[in-house]
């Protein structure tokens, strides 16, 4: 079976006053029907502008899709031009935001927005759209949705406002649905809430994931299949229970060493030591490697491709690949 | 939160409300609400009435000169009293709010619409564009304001009037079409300023981002969401440019720029009052009572309408 989307060697890169930044660095993967597929990494990995480029969303100037494609339908989203991207994006594919606050527009009310998906692909009429809307809006667990709709979004709490969003995402049954970092915003009674919600949804509409989250436990508990960025490449690829439990990367590795959660009390908290690189300088080799504890002679020389090293699990690690390093 | 209240309630939901009008129909509820606002609406439109039905109904016309009946106080026979060259200073008063009044709503109408779309545009555009387009309003703003107007004045009322010459046809308003035009093309700087900023702001808001990935058009997102939200700081400026706009007026009928005799406006019917204040009071106190009040109740206006197109202010 195809899959649903199909990215091949996405690059993003800024054109800004301090140079070239490469804010993502050739990124291929897939997801499927149905799928779950978790992007995670530290702020500035790339992984929302992975997403944003897929939506048209990256500005430009100074944001410029060097290369790539992503494949929908046949259709490129990267090249097909708005008009197209337009019939595409809200019907097929939705996307929901990091902040509820600041994602629905103030001016207009709770019903206007989340049936405007509906109107402007023609999806249904007035009435039906707001027939639909309410049942959207029960579906995600507003109650009194009569009343509620007829309100404006600063009548709603952050988690109120999120779930408005998810309702208006899915309102037009996409295949794809793209979440970056949904529960970041909010507190962590409500994260709960609103990731079993996205998984319920997920469950009863049969929509595909993209899960943007930088909280390896969040993406633990939810994909199927989860990719880990650093410096706008991928380094690890893999089902879940293979990236948890045989981690690949060193990078993947120290990830997981740093949850504060899986450490014995009292110990010192575990940190990667050094920075992310400044994707404004050119990368020679893995970008991990000055951070890395297994660094070895060749690391800073060649770029590490994306390899499969077990079935299902590629691991842009060199010594890994070649030495069978095993961490 | 799984729990489904009962289907049956969807029957309730009123349909005829839902319109997309909500906006300015919670706006107007809101604004009746204010007692303020409401006040100076009333009298704004009261004031209006006044003056652009007020001269129908009197005896004297606004250029009738009596040379005899010189700087009477209020009286029977007139009103509100005459002025130096014996004209009825009731008639005077009000034909010259019409004329007040057209260069405050005209000439704020014209500097809302270029400076709203120039604003916008520059502001959504941005880049090489938005620096360009600003850097013009810069330019224009550094001109000294007089010499700018005096020049739209000169160079373009010989224009017009030969224009009005060559087709045979006389308009009385010549002057204040100028007028109306040259103030605008001064005012708008400003509100384009406002507006840009507030695009720019707006269009890296979330929102404006969410209804691009719901494949919108740029026309949609200009029209639905981001004119509302630019549309409080706009009208309020604009209700603080109609009182700016009439003072305006009076400068520039005071260098005999702006509206000639024997016509009035409230602007040169106080310089004519403060003039005379000594002995002829009421010829000041009329025309600034009448210009004071329509400024306040202006400013009341715009206030309410801020408060009322803001839909975080109250919850209703």
């Amino acid at each position: 079976m195809p899959p649903l989307l199909e990215v091949k060697d996405l690059r993003t890169f800024f054109h800004t006053r301090n140079g070239l930044v490469r804010a993502v660095d050739g990124v291929s993967f897939q997801v499927g029907k149905g799928e779950t597929l978790g992007i995670v990494g530290e702020s500035g990995s790339g992984k929302s502008v992975t997403c944003y480029s897929l939506m048209g969303l990256v500005p430009q100037p100074p944001g410029r899709i060097e290369s790539g494609k992503a494949l929908y339908e046949g259709v490129d989203l990267l090249h097909c031009g708005t008009e197209k991207l337009n019939r595409i994006r809200g019907r097929k594919i939705a996307m929901i935001f990091q902040d509820p606050m600041t994602s629905l527009n103030p001016y207009t009310r709770i019903e206007d927005q989340i049936i405007e998906p509906l109107l402007i692909h023609g999806l249904a009429d007035r009435r039906q759209a707001v027939k639909m809307a309410l049942e959207a809006l029960r579906a995600v667990g507003i109650h009194d949705a009569e009343n509620r709709i007829r309100r404006y979004p600063h009548e709603f709490s952050g988690g109120m406002r999120q779930r408005v969003m998810i309702a208006m995402a899915l309102i037009t049954k996409p295949d794809l649905l793209i979440a970056d970092e949904p529960t970041t915003a909010l507190d962590v009674t409500v994260q709960a809430q609103i990731l079993e919600l996205i998984k319920r949804m997920q469950q009863e509409l049969g929509t595909a994931v993209i899960l943007i989250s930088h909280d390896l436990g969040v993406v633990a508990g939810f994909c199927s299949r989860v990719m880990v960025m650093y410096a706008g490449r991928v380094v690890e690829s893999a089902p879940t229970e293979g990236l948890f439990y045989h981690p690949k990367h060193p990078y993947n590795r120290a990830l997981q060493k740093s949850i504060p959660a899986l450490q014995t009390k009292g110990a010192a908290l575990h940190t990667i030591p050094g920075q992310p690189p400044d994707l404004a300088k050119t990368i020679k080799g893995c970008p991990f490697a000055p951070r890395c504890g297994f660094v070895a002679s060749g690391c800073g020389d060649e770029r590490p491709e994306l390899i499969a090293v077990a079935p299902g699990h590629s691991t842009a690690c060199l010594r890994v690949q070649r030495e069978g390093l095993s961490i | 939160m799984t729990a489904l209240p009962p289907a049956p309630a969807i029957e309730t939901v009123p349909t005829e409300t839902s319109e997309s009008s909500s906006l300015w129909r919670d706006a107007w509820h809101r604004l009746s609400k204010n007692h303020l606002a409401v006040g100076g609406l009333l009298i704004v439109i009261l004031v209006g009435f006044l003056c652009f039905l007020g001269p129908f109904f009197c005896h004297y016309s606004y250029e009738e000169q009596n040379l005899k009946l010189r700087v009477l106080p209020p009286g029977k026979a007139h009103w509100l009293g005459t002025d130096s060259l014996g004209r009825d200073l009731l008639v005077r008063v009000l034909y010259g709010g019409r004329v007040s009044l057209t260069v405050g709503l005209v000439a704020t109408a014209v500097s809302l619409v270029i400076g709203v779309l120039y604003g916008a545009i520059a502001g959504y555009l941005g880049g090489k564009v938005d620096v360009f387009m600003m850097r013009l309003v810069d330019i224009l703003y550094a001109l000294p304001f007089v010499v700018f107007v005096i020049l739209i004045m000169v160079f373009f009322g010989d224009t017009l009037r030969h224009f009005l010459i060559r087709h045979h046809a006389t308009f009385a308003g010549s002057d204040l079409i100028l007028l109306f035009g040259a103030i605008g093309a001064v005012e708008w700087l400003t509100m384009a300023r406002i507006v840009r900023g507030q695009v720019i702001s707006l269009k890296r808001q979330e929102f404006i981002e969410a209804a691009i990935a719901l494949g919108l058009r740029k026309r949609a997102i200009i029209l639905r969401h981001m004119v509302p939200n630019v549309l409080g700081p706009v009208i309020v400026y604009s209700t603080l440019t109609v009182p700016g706009v009439m003072l305006l007026e009076a400068f520039l009928s005071f260098l005999g720029l702006g509206v000639q005799p024997p016509m009035s406006s409230w602007g040169s019917l106080i310089k004519d009052g403060a003039d005379n204040m000594e002995d002829a009071s009421w010829l000041l106190i009329f025309p600034g009572f009448l210009f004071a009040i329509t400024l306040f109740s202006l400013n009341f206006l715009g206030d309410g309408l801020r408060d009322a197109l803001d839909v975080r202010s109250s919850k209703d």
